[in-house]
């Protein structure tokens, strides 16, 4: 096996070294009753080519977003991954190392991670940030965890109903076993509605969740929703699945929000079937000791060397065990890469006129399927790549009949949302043209032919 | 003003803020075809202050230079404990880089990707015979994860039976995730002390009807196999309880021995360890967990089933403890894994089992002497040896430092806790008899040093990009982020 160095003169000179006659005497610390005894029924080996070729055909057997006119979205976003990306992730220099523990030989990985730390809170109108979560979702049940230690004694949490509703499974089950009342915040018009949330709102109310886009692509009114959260003494948190709003948009730390979490993948990171992606996570100065996760920060070496460290572990699993910060010991590392060098190649000004392209192409769709007999835009708020459609035709009799046409049309929301049984959720980004949108609405438009 | 700081191939590079220039760009858009509307002024941004400015050259120089500064796996010998950092395989990162795998959006039909998920229902039924457990989840991101499912899963299992437990048993030995893992599942930990082997007689001191499990890594972190497993699980099932294995270890026993079998209820793989997928610098990770029948109701959502119409995700799942993040796991990183289980096949994964302990075994006699062994029993894929017998107030961490002086990562230290000053060395499957050999002489060079020379351990290293670095001010006055003038 060409993974596997050892030449059988080699195995026996270290057989010898040790003492024992074979292989088999190494395991003797394992009891008779303990054993196998028989092999692994599995496959025999595959030469490379066979795995490559027996891969390809599975891989051949999907349907690439490429090869399709394809409006999905709901937290997954396709958006253009340029060429240096691959290019530069390939160095196995990063992609075989793990988490930098050993400084002088990882300053590599610690300053790419020191930067992403500075991007998310550029992007985020936040003060610090972490090294990265699995996911927006996950961050987003770390941030409800967070706001329970930090909330002295306060146990409930109000989460909009726009929130994504994965996030909202995710923080349901990371707060499962925790003592944690978990309150559903109504909707009005497509976004959080305040009059309810400030009737649900109390002393005992550690942190209000919103989606910031929520999941519908409307941007909530967070500046008035921190205004009442803060008034009740709770935490507002933030969750951004569509990072790119942030180039168009105030920031939630401008707006008054206290922890932003959110989904990287849209900068750089490919679909891959929806993982893997990044969660980031931010918070202001006064919440950076209960922050869960790794910390990369700046000091010097023996000679005034500028440098970077894993820092502040006092809160982390490994001293803290089990009253540590979260359980959570790794970065999503390949994946900072990747969200670094999309960030660092759009910079200041690419990435705003990108978000500016994806609202002027989600604005344009709106606006073509909002005219059509049969089908209603039923929100009328400020929106951001994603809208919701209302149809007279059943969701699913027409997702089939447009995936007859080559064209994924969009996420049906009546499984996550009964009021919108009819709902269809549809996303539109720079990869769209203006082609593919007028035959998705064309396709509407025609009905059941 | 040029700088002289760098020194031969040593190149420095400055943060990308630092690089940047206002108006240069490194981007390409596409043009706008559709007609340009502006959205509401008054809930826009300003510029993003501080965001750079660079040129695709600017940003390709500047990753490819800090990439010089990484030791990993394909740089040479790492053989951090714990860790399992195999070689990564070049046909798992070309298949990984599949269209048909990487531009597929997880909310398309089930019927419209079949073979992505045949292959997550395939890598399901190889991990189901590789640890002899029937049921599987390949959702959680990361071994942390698994655990926390895995916890979760037994804390339902004991709700569903109408019981109120408390406590997680858990030996010092273990990995400061167990409990952390604990914690969050909302269990009290009760910690034991293992002498090396975890023995029945201590578990039943402290197993009583408020102890929902016990949490073991087997083998555990001395690398020494858990030789009275099979009655300990007898134990804590008598007595209601649950039996959780930290799969961590288990390239120390592929095609030799499964968890499964042993009376193990639940169990995280670590496929970045044992699957041989990259670490990346600290992650993405993939932690599916396999479960015994019973806990099988309880297993997170999605699962992937068959049925006569082909693979599908299910969600219909009363039982369930529910979603653990977005999707359907860490995808990417299941195709490198099930990539390298068709290269090895069932012989070549126990050759690789059987290889990494004769390696790790070999350390132990090239060093047993010269350095001191806690533990003597017969040890597995791994060996922990303390800094007692060091001379000349040298550490732990000084070896680790000039072993960087050496060429070689140094291993995983001060862990486990249980050792004074621990040096755990896991050397792999793939690691060849003259790399082991130039590793120990460099580690007998070096105890030899502390007796004679020991400020080379104490200035160590000298030969990397930055000398020794001040952790305790860069805890104490925390600067986070580059920050804009």
């Amino acid at each position: 096996m060409r993974y596997l160095p050892h030449t059988d003169v080699e195995v026996q000179q270290m057989l010898d070294q040790i003492g024992v006659s074979s292989i088999d005497e190494l395991f003797s610390g394992i009891p008779e009753n303990c054993r196998l005894n028989r092999p692994l029924d599995l496959p025999a080996a595959k030469s490379e080519s066979e795995t490559l070729s027996f891969l390809r055909g599975l891989a051949e057997q999907n349907s690439k977003t490429s090869d399709w006119d394809s409006f999905l979205g709901g937290g997954a976003y396709n958006h253009f991954i340029p060429s240096a990306i691959d290019q530069l992730v390939s160095r196995s220099e990063f992609y075989t190392a793990y988490t930098p523990y050993q400084p002088e030989i990882s300053q590599g990985t610690l300053q790419a991670i020191f930067e992403f730390q500075t991007l998310i809170c550029q992007l985020t109108g936040m003060d610090v940030a972490n090294a990265s979560m699995y996911d927006g979702a996950s961050a987003c049940a770390e941030a409800v965890l967070l706001t329970i230690r930090a909330g002295k004694k306060r146990n409930k949490v109000l989460l909009s109903q726009a929130l994504p509703p994965q996030y909202r499974e995710t923080v349901a089950t990371y707060s499962r076993y925790l003592n944690v009342d978990l309150i559903d915040v109504p909707l009005q018009k497509g976004v959080t509605d305040q009059a309810e949330l400030k009737s649900l709102l109390d002393d005992q109310v550690a942190a209000v969740v919103v989606g910031y886009p929520n999941y519908f692509g409307q941007m909530e009114d967070l500046a008035a929703i921190a205004e009442l959260t803060h008034a009740s003494g709770a935490r507002l948190v933030a969750a951004v699945a569509e990072p790119l709003a942030l180039a168009l948009y105030k920031s939630p730390g401008e707006l008054g929000a206290d922890v932003v979490v959110g989904e990287g993948q849209s900068f750089g990171i490919p679909l891959s079937y929806g993982g893997p992606g990044i969660g980031f996570f931010a918070v202001h100065k006064k919440d950076m000791r209960v922050l869960p996760g790794r910390l990369v920060g700046e000091t010097v070496d023996q000679d005034g060397q500028r440098g970077f460290v894993l820092t502040l572990a006092t809160r982390e699993q490994h001293i803290r065990r089990e009253k540590a910060t979260s359980n959570i010991c790794s970065n999503q590392g390949m994946c900072i890469l990747m969200v670094g060098i999309y960030l660092a190649l759009h910079g200041k000004q690419g990435l705003r006129q990108l978000a500016e392209l994806n609202y002027a192409k989600a604005g344009y769709a709106k606006d073509q399927i909002g005219q059509l007999d049969g089908f209603t835009v039923p929100y009328s708020g400020e929106s951001f790549n994603e809208f919701v459609i209302t149809c007279s035709e059943p969701v699913a009799t027409l997702k089939k009949r447009l995936e007859q046409q080559g064209i994924l049309a969009g996420i049906s929301l009546g499984r996550d949302y009964p009021d919108l049984e009819n709902g269809l959720l549809i996303c539109v980004t720079e990869q769209n043209s203006r082609e593919q949108i007028d035959r998705l609405v064309a396709a509407l438009a025609g009905g059941e032919s | 003003m040029m700088s002289t700081e760098g020194r031969g191939l040593i190149l420095d590079e400055k943060l990308l803020f630092e690089r940047s220039q206002p108006g240069r760009i490194g981007y390409s858009i596409a043009n706008l075809d559709v007609p340009a509307i502006a959205p509401d002024s008054s809930m826009t941004r300003d510029e993003i202050a501080g965001f750079p400015e660079l040129s695709e050259v600017d940003v390709v120089r500047h990753y490819t230079r800090l990439s010089t500064w990484n030791y990993g796996v394909d740089s040479g010998f790492y053989p951090l404990g714990s860790c399992t950092m195999k070689y990564n395989p070049k046909v798992n990162e070309a298949v990984a880089r599949f269209p048909g795998f990487t531009d597929i959006h997880p909310q398309t039909p089930e019927a419209l990707n079949q073979g992505a998920l045949e292959l997550m229902y395939n890598l399901q039924r190889d991990l189901c015979e590789i640890s002899g457990f029937p049921a599987m989840t390949l959702q959680p991101a990361a071994g942390a994860q698994g655990e926390l499912a895995g916890m979760l899963m037994i804390h339902a299992w004991h709700e569903a039976k109408g019981q109120k437990r408390h406590k997680v048993i858990i030996p010092d030995t273990a990995h400061g995730t167990n409990p952390a893992s604990s914690a969050l599942a909302g269990y009290e930990v009760i910690t034991v002390a293992s002498d090396g082997i975890l023995s029945k007689e201590a578990v039943a001191a402290v197993m009583d009807d408020d102890v929902a499990a016990l949490m073991v890594t087997n083998p555990n972190t001395l690398g020494l196999f858990e030789a009275d497993i099979r009655e300990i699980c007898d134990l804590v099932h008598e007595r209601g309880g649950l039996v959780y294995s930290d799969g961590a270890n288990l390239n120390a026993m592929m095609g030799i021995s499964r968890p499964g079998d042993l009376g193990i209820d639940v169990m995280h793989f670590n496929l970045h360890k044992t699957f041989s997928t990259p670490h990346g610098g600290g992650g993405p990770g993939s932690g599916p967990v396999g479960v015994a029948e019973k806990l099988k109701p309880f297993l997170p959502v999605p699962v992937v089933i068959k049925n006569a119409d082909g693979y599908k995700l299910e969600y219909n799942c009363p039982e369930s403890i529910g979603r653990l993040k977005s999707f359907h796991g860490h995808f990417g990183i299941l195709v490198r894994a099930y990539s390298y289980i068709l290269s090895m096949g069932g012989d070549g994964l126990k050759r690789a089992t059987e290889l990494a302990v004769l390696n790790a075994n070999y350390i132990r006699a090239r060093l047993e002497g010269e350095y001191d062994l806690p533990n003597k029993q017969r040890s597995l894929h791994e060996v922990v040896f303390s800094e007692d017998g060091l001379q000349n107030e040298c550490h732990t961490l000084d070896v680790a430092k000039r072993l960087i002086d050496y060429g070689f990562h140094p291993p995983t230290i001060y862990f486990p806790l249980v050792v004074h000053g621990a040096l755990m060395i896991e050397p792999t499957e793939t690691e060849s008899k003259q790399m082991i050999d130039e590793f120990c002489d460099a580690l007998l060079m070096i105890a030899e040093e502390a007796k004679t020379t020991p400020e080379l351990l104490k200035q160590a290293p000298v030969r990397a990009k930055v000398k020794r670095l001040d952790e305790a001010t860069a805890a104490r006055k925390p600067v986070l982020r580059w920050e804009l003038e």
